[in-house]
């Protein structure tokens, strides 16, 4: 038995043009050796265009009463996030609110963009756009910035006596406490993963037995379950921040 | 010939590993919904509050099939034994 790890195993099952199976297919961009997948860097772009261009239009012109309407959406939406970042952590929570905003923000946006738009009309080389949530790379990456914020926030406000809280019940619970930094962005970036590509998998799979009508519904639940994931990895993030701020003292 | 039988394996292995996930996480939701019920039938005035710890409990639990899923899926469509 021969292992090559990870071969191009992908099969294609098609019965209508709209209604692909398609898993695994990259679009991929070769920069300095190395390859991209550039499906998602595309809708990555999209997405953070579309966060800065709203962003943009509320602050133009600042009022002390809103008479701007995005000026007035926009508040709505900084002070839920402020919300979010002020369960998990308490008082002066405020100088994690963009982080914790900006993960919640993108992924809320990349997942229903992922959902609402219809990609399939734009036809790429190989592959098809999508939510950037749906590939591994951008949940773990995001995954992994939360990991280093929380360490940075840690040890900004400990210093070097942050390290104490791996001692923190027993000394005994040490290796444990380490294998949480491990799974921590483990669990983050599966999570989020996981429940896109499912989403996607899901219609993908009903539209291919019943092409109109009958996935309605499990998108209407896909849109849902897909901000109830934004929230959730905002909410953890946020956290594991606090946590690590606060101390177990 | 040995392909084949990795194939049918993964496939078995794909299946058993969504139906075995499925069991824990569906016995915790049932269990974490009928309590939030009974929450609310004792104080409906804290219904908003239930909900919100409600749905995000139960997608923590959620998860936890997801990751038999993803299992599942890097088995059908990521097969690393697959020549």
């Amino acid at each position: 038995m021969t292992s090559n790890l990870y071969l191009d195993y992908n099969p294609t099952i098609s019965t209508l043009p709209l209604a692909d199976l398609e898993v695994g297919k990259h679009f991929y961009w070769e920069i300095f050796g190395y390859s991209l997948h550039g499906q998602v860097f595309i809708v990555s772009w999209l997405v953070i265009g579309l966060i800065l261009s709203a962003s943009v239009l509320a602050t133009i012109t600042l009022n002390q009463v809103p008479r701007n309407n995005w000026q007035n959406i926009m508040e709505i939406v900084v002070e839920y996030v402020q919300g979010i970042a002020k369960n998990q952590m308490g008082s002066n929570f405020g100088e994690w609110v963009p982080f914790v905003g900006t993960l919640f923000l993108f992924i809320l946006i990349s997942n229903w963009l992922g959902a609402l738009v219809p990609w399939k009309l734009i036809h790429l080389p190989e592959g098809e756009l999508a939510a950037p949530t749906n590939d591994i790379n951008t949940t773990i990456s995001l995954a992994l910035a939360t990991s280093i914020t929380y360490f940075y926030a840690g040890l900004k406000k400990k210093g070097f006596s942050y390290f104490k809280k791996y001692f923190q019940p027993t000394p005994v619970l040490l290796p444990i406490n380490i294998l949480e930094d491990f799974t921590k962005p483990l669990s983050l970036s599966f999570r989020l993963f996981g429940n896109i590509l499912a989403d996607e998998l899901t219609v993908s799979v009903l539209t291919l037995l019943v092409p109109i009508l009958i996935p309605l519904p499990i998108m209407i639940l896909g849109l849902f379950a897909s901000s109830i994931q934004a929230l959730i990895f905002a909410t953890l993030a946020a956290a594991y921040i606090g946590e690590s701020v606060e101390g177990h003292h | 010939m040995a392909d084949s039988i990795v194939s049918a394996a993964s496939v078995i292995a794909a299946g058993i590993a969504v139906g075995l996930a499925a069991i824990g996480p569906g016995i915790g939701q049932g269990n974490a919904a009928g309590q939030a019920v009974e929450g609310i039938a004792r104080q409906p005035e804290a219904e908003d509050k239930i909900r919100g710890t409600l749905l995000l409990s139960l997608a923590f639990m959620e998860a936890l099939t997801i990751y038999g899923l993803v299992v599942a899926l890097s088995l059908i469509f990521a097969n690393p034994f697959s020549s």
